[in-house]
């Protein structure tokens, strides 16, 4: 049933399942903890497929491609990783936050 | 993780169900808790779980020497005001402020127009052909402000029926109490009567419009913060 109140095109659990339902191999990474400044939430999704897709974030934008190719690494073993950066001052400048922040994502692989 | 788990978890959300994905980041491995589950989670654990329902919030917890992290996803609450009254034009924009989308039914053309409620999700149809369409749940609030038994009275029994986190009613003691009798001729129980918040709003002393909308507004956060209490202190 069509559900008003998630967006079927932009979630990425749905997009997973989706990509899943379609035989593409998927790896899903989530912001397990934030310090300081943190553009995206605990819990934010990324979702990658084996050929570098992907739909949703765990940052502004300035550490999703790190995390897409340990997706890929992460699809062809099947061992999760922990994955921890630090939002560069620079970037942390130009969004407005003063202090920065450090973000750490956990990636795997789902099957 | 298995394809099983996100399957389970977007099922859940699909059906407006609050739920946990549960990672173990010691050993690996996950589990999805239904809110309807969390009450027989044990320990630190089960603590935790049922802290992350009543907040919303995930996050990493160590619990019995292991480390987990906490993903919970919960559905949007939706404010559901019928009558598109001078209070419902105050409520609607400080409702999408304070993150309780507003939805506004009233079968009255002239009031529910979009010149008077722009922006806001509007249905001019009874409240019976517009709650089949979007259907109330558990992670509804329903406002009943027209004053007009014929528009407010099914909705009410209607949002009782759903579990709403919260019903509310305007109009006096003495409109409330002949309110009380018509609800109980539809067949509604009295315990599920007492739920309704009548007089509607917070008591601080609301005279104009908008300010009426405040205690509306401040009663419903009150009510979906208060949600699963009573759970928790049963189950300690």
């Amino acid at each position: 049933m069509e559900n008003p109140h998630l967006d079927e095109g932009r979630d990425p659990l749905l997009i997973a399942e989706d990509w899943l339902d379609h035989g593409r191999r998927v790896a899903l990474a989530t912001v397990v903890e934030t310090w300081g400044s943190a553009p995206r939430p605990v819990g934010s999704h990324l979702v990658i497929d084996g050929d570098g897709n992907f739909h949703g974030s765990v940052s502004g934008g300035c550490v999703e491609g790190a995390v897409i190719s340990e997706a890929l690494d992460v699809i062809d073993s099947g061992e999760a990783k922990m994955l921890e950066f630090g939002v560069a001052d620079e970037t942390a400048w130009r969004v407005g936050l003063s202090c920065g922040g450090r973000i750490r994502v956990r990636v795997e692989r789902v099957a | 993780m298995r394809t099983d788990a996100i399957r389970t978890v977007n099922a859940e959300r699909r059906a407006r169900r609050a739920v946990i994905l549960l990672s173990d980041l010691t050993e690996g491995g996950e589990r999805v808790i239904r809110e309807a589950e969390a009450a027989a989670v044990e320990g630190a654990l089960g603590e935790a779980v049922r802290r992350a329902f009543h907040t919303g919030l995930s996050g990493a917890v160590e619990a019995d020497g292991r480390n987990y992290f906490l993903n919970v996803h919960m559905p949007q609450p939706r404010l559901v005001v019928i009558g598109a009254v001078h209070i419902s034009q105050a409520l609607a924009p400080m409702g999408k402020v304070a993150g309780y989308p507003v939805e506004i039914i009233d079968p009255r053309t002239a009031f529910a127009s979009p010149e008077r409620f722009p922006d806001i999700m509007l249905s001019a149809e009874w409240p019976e052909d517009a709650l089949k369409k979007r259907p109330l749940d558990a992670y509804c609030a329903l406002a009943a402000v027209t004053h007009d038994p014929k528009i407010d009275d099914f909705a009410l029994k209607a949002a009782l029926d759903a579990g709403c986190f919260y019903v509310g009613a305007l109009g006096s003691r003495k409109t409330h109490a002949r309110r009380v009798e018509r609800l109980l001729a539809m067949g509604v129980p009295p315990s599920e009567i007492e739920r309704i918040h009548a007089p509607i709003g917070l008591s601080i002393g609301a005279l104009v419009p908008s300010e009426i909308a405040v205690a509306i507004l401040g009663q419903v956060i009150e009510a979906f913060r208060a949600r699963g209490k009573a759970e928790k202190g049963a189950a300690a």
